[in-house]
């Protein structure tokens, strides 16, 4: 079940690749330092992924690179046929904080991006989308709501809306829950889950839990530190939608598992 | 709470522990006290210590005249303010340079602020120039500006602006630096121009600060305009406080200053004002970045 770094497309979902990365290589030349070393990875329409690794191991840096945020050393980076050369319209980010700007009302956070790219005009007229989106996610009736009244779950969700209203190709996810306690993440997790599936997105997520990386991908990439590289792709082949009670039935158990053995292993060598 | 909770028990008459046993937490009668009635206790005790320090006749009424007779000068003074005498004339006089001087110190101030906090070249070069010329002492500069620009309101116009001018600066320049390092990067990730982002995230993630240095201004803004009257004439507040001093009518110079600290105390409410209006979401304890 262990796949080569460019994992095949998992069945049921089309297997036209989104983004494509090859041969990406990351170095700082002053500190001597290879955050990424020939990272080669390929997202196809509407699957979850996500790389998993303990910190430091470069992650972050991959994400950034994606997001067009950071340029690599070496290597392409394609998006849709086209390559990524700064931040662009048809990715969606989102961060450890929610980030809302506080001095903005939710629905104003929300259109944020549009208003930013297109001007006001633009942003009145995705005001219908974002209500649509505010429902998706169940913050209906929030709209004129300040950041400071959001719970740190709502905030999130704001900003799962705020990444949504510009309809991107891609998600990218930098360890989006991992500020929030483990009930309300393991909500989150699925209500991410269930408004991916419903929006059919393709996501890629960061993070250092081992079971919210299983319970919601389709491939799990592990990296491995100094220089950070992919070293194996795990498909996990549970059933969709996922619940959170297949976290305690014995196939989640040896995903988790060997995943954690190899990680173990990674830390030792 | 419900009286089956029978280890917490509502009414302290039934079974209540023994005395001995109770742990409380001990208040110290002063902190109890409302805030004005704390206040006015305090200035009473002020009023006996002078009105005591008086009737020992040990200092001359011209050198500390009695909490009466300041208070009749008070009233005099405050008629003379109202009904729109002398008093008032010089008022207006100060008012104005200190209104002036504020507006220019914010304009100067803010586009200082925002060369030393936007751009590289004025963190390195801007900067360090203006902490050397705020750490001079700046009410020294008053007869250069009154040589520069005369007897009249524009010398002590200049004087205030130049005393207000530094905390602002520095409040605008620590203000661009308010917002989080993960909002920053939402904003590239957005495609954000820089002028979007100084305008859309820093300059009101900075507005708390950019209000510290207002306020620090404000108080300074008045000190410049009185310093600028007493150096170089006038017919302001400062004028009439110098003149009162020299013919020793100690009684008049402290109703002057009590109504002159009005004018502080209103320039500072303004700025007051203005930040709960601009800065209202900070009352919802948010910050800058959000659920942090």
């Amino acid at each position: 079940m262990t796949l080569s770094a460019q994992a095949t497309a998992p069945a049921g979902h089309s297997p036209r690749p989104v983004y494509q990365l090859h041969g990406v290589n990351k170095s700082y030349a002053q500190r001597n330092v290879v955050a990424l070393s020939n990272v080669n990875l390929t997202l196809h329409q509407g699957s979850f992924s996500s790389v998993i690794g303990s910190s430091g191991c470069g992650k972050s840096t991959l994400l950034k690179i994606m997001a067009g945020l950071q340029s690599p050393s070496e290597g392409s980076v394609m998006l849709d046929g086209k390559p990524v050369l700064g931040p662009r319209e048809d990715i969606g980010m989102m961060f450890q904080q929610a980030t809302l700007l506080p001095w903005l009302t939710t629905l104003e956070n929300i259109l944020l991006p549009i208003e930013i790219r297109s001007g006001r005009h633009s942003a009145r007229a995705a005001l219908d989308k974002a209500h649509t989106l505010l429902e998706l996610v169940g913050l209906k009736g929030f709209e004129a709501v300040y950041p400071g009244e959001l719970s740190g779950g709502m905030a999130q969700r704001a900003a799962i809306c705020r990444m949504l209203i510009g309809e991107p190709k891609v998600i990218l996810l930098d360890e989006p829950f991992s500020a929030l306690d483990e009930i309300n993440r393991d909500f989150m997790n699925m209500e991410l889950q269930r408004i991916c599936l419903q929006a059919n997105a393709t996501a890629f997520l960061v993070t250092h839990s081992i079971a919210e990386a299983v319970i919601l991908s389709d491939v799990v990439h592990v990296m491995s530190p100094r220089p950070g590289r992919f070293v194996e792709a795990f498909e996990i082949d549970l059933l969709r939608p996922r619940t959170l009670d297949m976290m305690t039935t014995p196939e989640f158990g040896a995903y988790v598992h060997r995943i954690r053995d190899l990680l173990g292993k990674g830390a030792l060598s | 709470m419900s009286d089956t909770l029978n280890h917490a028990p509502a009414d302290p008459s039934s079974a209540s522990p023994p005395p001995s046993t109770v742990w409380k937490e001990k208040q110290s009668w002063l902190d109890v006290l409302p805030t004005p009635v704390a206040m006015a206790m305090l200035v009473a005790i002020f009023v006996a210590i002078w009105q005591a320090i008086h009737l020992s006749g040990l200092v001359s009424p011209i050198i500390l005249p009695s909490p009466a007779r300041t208070g009749a000068e008070l009233i005099t003074v405050g008629a003379n303010l109202l009904s729109g005498g002398f008093v008032f004339k010089a008022f207006l006089v100060t008012a104005q340079e200190v209104v002036f001087g504020f507006a220019m110190a914010i304009v100067i101030g803010v586009t200082l602020g925002i060369v030393v906090g936007e751009t590289h070249f004025g963190e390195r070069a801007v900067m360090p120039l203006i902490v050397a010329i705020d750490t001079m002492p700046k009410i020294a500069f008053a007869p250069v500006f009154v040589a520069w620009l005369g007897f009249g309101i524009a010398s002590k116009v200049a004087l205030a602006a130049f005393v207000a001018i530094f905390p602002i600066v520095v409040g605008v320049a620590a203000g661009l630096h308010a917002a989080d390092e993960n909002s920053r990067m939402m904003f590239r990730s957005i495609g954000a121009s820089r002028w979007q982002t100084l305008r859309r995230l820093k300059i009101p993630a900075g507005l708390p600060q950019f209000f510290t240095g207002l306020k620090i201004a404000a108080i300074g803004v008045v000190a410049g305009a009185i310093t600028g009257e007493f150096l170089g004439g006038g017919r302001g507040f400062g004028d009439l406080i110098r003149t009162a001093a020299s013919q020793l009518d100690t009684a008049r110079v402290f109703a002057l200053i009590f109504y002159l600290s009005l004018l502080g105390l209103a320039t500072y409410w303004c700025v007051v004002l203005a930040e709960r209006r601009m800065v209202f979401w900070r009352r919802t304890n948010a910050v800058a970045g959000g659920g942090r």
